[in-house]
C-alpha cells in the first residue's frame, strides 16, 4: 500500500514539475511577446483539420490552444528538439558532453522531492502527506541539491571545447557558488525563525500570519538569490548571448539543449515553490479555513499553492524581460559585498530575537 | 595530424592576421592569458567586424580590432558610373540613415557644379535627414540596450523606427535603399498630408522614447553597466578625429550642422547636446537628447516649408520633364545628353561635410570635367571611430566589448565601404 502511495505521489510530482516547466516555457514565450508588443507563437495547431471522428469534437479546442501558442511551445518545441541532430563537437569527451545536461536537470528534479504539494488528507483510512520525501533535513537537502547543480553547468562549459562555453561555465560556477553562501545564511535565518527544518512544518506555522510579514528581508534575499541561482533575469551572465553567444550550452543541440532549458524552467518553479512555502503560507489563504484531512480540502489547498507558485514564476519572467544584465564583477560585488553581509546581519537579528524570546512562531 | 583533444588547445583565433597569442602573465600563479576571437560572425557584432581580445580572467589586456569584411570597393565603383548613379551606392554606406548619405553626395556635386538648389528642396532634405537621424539613433540605442540584455527596449525602439520608416517609404518609395536625392534636386516631392502624418508619428515616437527612457536611463543596472566605461577625454576625442555623438559626449561642441551649415541648417534653431565625461552613458544620453532635437528641426522645417520647385531649372543638371522630351527638340536633346553623358561638373576638387548619424560624413571628390567622378574618397565616421576602439576596450571586461562597440555604432557598410 505504501509503495502504491509513493508511486502515485511520484507520478503526480513528476507531472507537477513538467507542468510547471511547460507553463513557464509558455509564459516565457507568450508573455515576452505580450511585453514586447509581439504576437508570439500562434501558428501550430491553428489550422488543424481532420476527418477522424475521434478528433472532430476536440478540434476547436486544439485550434484555440494553437492560437494561444500552447501547441507550439509544449508539443512542437519538444518534438523538434527530439528529432534534431544531436551535435557533438570534435575532440570532446562524449561522456562529459552527455553528462552536462543530465547533471543540470537531475538535482533540480531531486530537490522537488522535499516539496509538499498539499495539506495532509485521509484517503481509505490512511493519512497521506503529499510530500515525496518527508525528510527531517528538508531544507538542507535542497541546499545540497543546489550545490550539485553547479557540476552540470561546469561540466557542460568544459565539455563544449569552446572558449565561450568555458567562460560561461566558469561564470555559472562562480555565480552559483557565490550566491549559495547568501542563500545558505538566509535559509538558516528561516530555520531559526521557524525552529524546524521540515518544509511541511514551516507551512503549518504560517496558518495565521504569512512568514513574509516577520521576515521580509530574508524573503528579499532569497528572491534575489533564487533569480541568480536559476541564472536568469538580470543574472543571466553565464549565457549572456551578446558576448558569449550562448554561454555554457553553446555547443549543445537538440534534446540536450532542451534539457538545459527544462532544468532552468523547472528551477524557476522550484524557487517559486520555496518562496511560497517559506514566506507566503503555502496552501493557506488569509480568512480561509479549510477542514483538516478532507481530500477535497487538499485539492483546494493544492490549487491555492499552485496559484501562488505561478504568480512568482510569472514575476521572475517579467523581471527577466524588463531589466538589463549585470556585469560579472558587479554580480560578484552584489553577492559578496551586499547580499552576504546582509544575510549575516539578518541571521544575527533573528538569532537574537529568537534567543530573547521575542519571536514566537 | 594528431587527434584533437581537450588538452590540445589551439589558439582558436583562426587565420594569421592577429599577432595576439596566449602568453604567460608573469604572476605568482603562472597563469596564462586567453585569446578570444569575437566575430566576424558573432551574434553581437552587428556588421561584420572581428575583435580579438586577450583576456586575463574576464579583463581585456590587449585587443586587436579588424575591419574590412564588408569591403565592396565603393570608391572605385563610383569612378565607373556617372554622378547620379552614385546615389544607390551611397545608400549602402550607412544603411540605417541612407538619406543623409544621399544629401552628402548631392551637395558635394552641387558644390562642384556651383549651383544652389531651391529652398524647398533644401528644407525637404533637412526634414528627411533628421527623420533618418532619429532612425539611426533609435537603431543604435536599441541595439545597445539589447546587448545589455534589455531586449524589450530594443523592440520598442524598432517599433518607433518602423513608424519613421513608413514616413520615409511614403515619400521615397523605399525603406532601406532609398536613392531619394538627385544632383540638383530630389526624386519626388512630399506627399499630400505628409505634414500631419509626420506629427502623428513624432507623437508616437516621443511616447516610445519616453517609455524607453523610463526603462533605462535611471535604471540602476543600466547605469552601472554604462557609467565610467570607455572614457574618452575631449583631447583624446579630438586627437583620434572622432566626430558626431561620440565627440559631443566628450564635451566638444562640434556639430557640422552648426559649424558649417549646409542645406539651410542655419535657418533652424536647435541645441547641440553635450556630454561631460565621455563615457558610454554620456554617449547614450547624447543620442537620446539628439533625437528630440532632430524632431524639433523636422517640425520647424514642416512649419516653415516654402513652396516652389524641388529641383533646379537647369537641363544640364536635372532631367527635363517628360512632356518636354516628347514635344520639343531641345528637350529631346537635353534628355539624350543627360542620359548618355550625365552631369558634367567643371574640373576641381571639393570636400563638403555633412552631419551623418555617426559623425562627420564627407565625400572628397575630384572632377576631371567628364561625366564620371575622377576620384571619390569617403570620410566615413565609423571607420575613423574604429581607430579608438582598442583604446576604449583596454582594461574593461569582456562584457563591455559589445556595449562599447554598440556605442561607437560602427555600421559595416560605412566603415568598410
Amino acid at each position: 500500500m505504501e509503495i502504491l502511495v509513493y508511486a502515485v505521489m511520484l507520478f503526480v510530482l513528476f507531472n507537477v514539475i513538467m507542468g510547471i516547466a511547460s507553463i513557464n516555457t509558455w509564459v516565457e514565450r507568450k508573455g515576452s511577446a505580450l511585453i514586447q508588443d509581439r504576437i508570439g507563437a500562434n501558428r501550430a495547431g491553428r489550422y488543424l483539420d481532420s476527418d477522424l471522428l475521434v478528433l472532430k469534437p476536440v478540434l476547436p479546442v486544439i485550434r484555440f490552444l494553437g492560437i494561444l501558442g500552447v501547441i507550439n511551445t509544449l508539443l512542437c518545441d519538444a518534438v523538434k528538439a527530439l528529432f534534431k541532430e544531436d551535435f557533438v563537437p570534435q575532440g570532446v569527451s562524449k561522456f562529459l558532453h552527455a553528462l552536462g545536461p543530465f547533471m543540470a536537470v537531475f538535482p533540480v528534479f531531486l530537490a522537488f522531492a522535499i516539496i509538499p504539494l498539499a495539506p495532509e488528507f485521509v484517503l481509505f483510512g490512511e493519512v497521506i502527506r503529499p510530500q515525496l520525501a518527508p525528510l527531517n533535513a528538508g531544507v538542507l537537502f535542497f541546499l545540497a541539491m543546489g550545490s550539485m547543480a553547479v557540476y552540470g553547468v561546469a561540466i557542460a562549459g568544459w565539455a563544449g571545447n569552446n572558449k565561450y562555453s568555458l567562460l560561461g561555465g566558469l561564470r555559472a560556477a562562480a555565480q552559483m557558488i557565490s550566491y549559495e553562501l547568501a542563500m545558505g545564511l538566509a535559509f538558516v535565518a528561516v530555520i531559526v525563525c521557524y525552529g524546524t527544518l521540515d518544509l511541511y512544518e514551516m507551512v503549518n506555522r504560517q496558518e495565521g500570519v504569512w512568514g513574509v510579514v516577520y521576515q521580509p528581508i530574508t524573503f528579499i534575499i532569497l528572491f534575489i538569490v533564487g533569480m541568480a541561482e536559476t541564472k536568469r533575469g538580470p543574472f543571466d551572465l553565464p549565457e549572456a548571448e551578446s558576448e558569449l553567444t550562448a554561454g555554457y550550452f553553446t555547443e549543445y543541440s537538440g534534446m540536450k539543449f532542451l534539457l538545459f532549458w527544462l532544468g532552468e524552467f523547472a528551477e524557476i518553479g522550484l524557487f517559486s515553490f520555496l518562496l511560497v512555502l517559506l514566506f507566503f503560507g503555502g496552501w493557506h489563504l488569509p480568512f480561509v479555513d479549510l477542514p483538516e484531512h478532507a481530500w477535497w480540502a487538499a485539492l483546494i489547498g493544492h490549487a491555492i499553492l499552485m496559484g501562488k507558485v505561478l504568480f512568482f514564476c510569472v514575476l521572475q519572467i517579467v523581471l527577466r524581460w524588463t531589466l538589463p544584465r549585470f556585469r560579472f564583477d558587479q554580480l560578484m560585488k552584489l553577492g559578496w559585498k551586499y547580499l552576504l553581509p546582509l544575510s549575516m546581519i539578518n541571521l544575527l537579528v533573528y538569532g537574537a530575537l529568537k534567543a530573547g524570546g521575542w519571536l514566537t512562531v | 595530424m594528431s587527434e584533437p583533444s581537450l588538452l590540445n588547445i589551439d589558439y582558436g583565433v583562426g587565420g594569421v592576421t592577429t599577432e595576439l597569442r596566449p602568453r604567460q602573465l608573469g604572476d605568482d600563479l603562472h597563469s596564462e592569458s586567453m585569446v578570444l576571437n569575437m566575430g566576424p560572425a558573432h551574434p553581437a557584432t552587428h556588421g561584420t567586424v572581428r575583435i580579438v581580445v586577450e583576456l586575463s580572467g574576464e579583463k581585456i589586456i590587449n585587443a586587436d580590432v579588424e575591419v574590412g569584411y564588408l569591403h565592396r570597393g565603393f570608391e572605385k565603383m563610383c569612378e565607373t558610373v556617372d554622378y547620379n548613379q552614385v546615389f544607390p551606392y551611397t545608400d549602402r554606406l550607412n544603411y540605417v540613415s541612407p538619406i543623409i548619405n544621399n544629401v552628402g553626395w548631392c551637395i558635394t556635386v552641387e558644390k562642384l557644379l556651383k549651383i544652389e538648389v531651391p529652398k524647398r528642396c533644401q528644407y525637404i532634405r533637412v526634414l528627411m535627414s533628421e527623420i533618418s537621424r532619429i532612425c539611426d539613433h533609435l537603431t543604435c540605442l536599441g541595439a545597445s540596450a539589447m546587448e545589455l540584455g534589455a531586449f524589450t527596449v530594443m523592440l520598442y525602439m524598432i517599433q518607433a523606427r518602423e513608424q519613421l520608416w513608413e514616413l520615409i517609404e511614403e515619400v521615397t518609395g523605399a525603406r532601406l535603399t532609398i536613392s531619394y536625392c538627385r544632383v540638383g534636386g530630389l526624386k519626388a516631392d512630399l506627399t499630400d498630408g505628409f505634414d500631419g502624418r509626420v506629427r502623428t508619428a513624432f507623437r508616437n515616437v516621443r511616447e516610445i522614447i519616453a517609455k524607453c527612457d523610463r526603462l533605462l536611463t535611471r535604471n540602476r543596472v543600466f547605469m552601472d553597466r554604462m557609467c565610467d566605461i570607455a572614457v574618452v577625454t575631449a583631447e583624446e576625442a579630438v586627437d583620434y578625429g572622432l566626430t558626431g555623438p561620440i565627440l559631443r559626449a566628450s564635451g566638444v561642441n562640434y556639430d557640422v550642422r552648426k559649424a558649417f551649415p549646409y542645406s539651410s541648417y542655419e535657418d533652424f534653431t536647435f541645441e547641440v547636446p553635450l556630454g561631460t565625461k565621455g563615457d558610454n552613458y554620456d554617449r547614450f544620453i547624447v543620442r537620446m537628447l539628439e533625437m528630440e532635437q532632430s524632431m524639433r528641426i523636422a517640425e520647424q522645417a514642416l512649419d516653415t516649408m516654402p513652396d516652389g520647385p524641388i529641383s533646379v531649372d537647369d537641363p544640364h543638371v536635372v532631367l527635363v520633364p517628360k512632356d518636354e522630351v516628347y514635344n520639343s527638340i531641345d528637350g529631346m536633346i537635353n534628355h539624350f545628353e543627360m542620359v548618355i553623358k550625365g552631369v558634367q561638373p567643371p574640373q576641381g576638387d571639393v570636400y563638403v561635410p555633412v552631419e551623418g548619424g555617426n559623425g562627420e560624413l564627407a565625400y572628397y571628390t575630384v572632377s576631371d570635367g567628364s561625366g564620371k567622378p575622377y576620384k571619390v574618397h569617403v570620410r566615413a565616421p565609423s571607420f575613423i571611430h574604429m581607430g579608438i576602439m582598442k583604446k576604449m576596450l583596454l582594461g574593461h571586461t569582456i562584457s563591455d566589448v559589445v556595449p562599447i562597440f554598440g556605442m561607437i555604432n560602427m555600421i559595416g557598410g560605412e566603415c568598410d565601404r
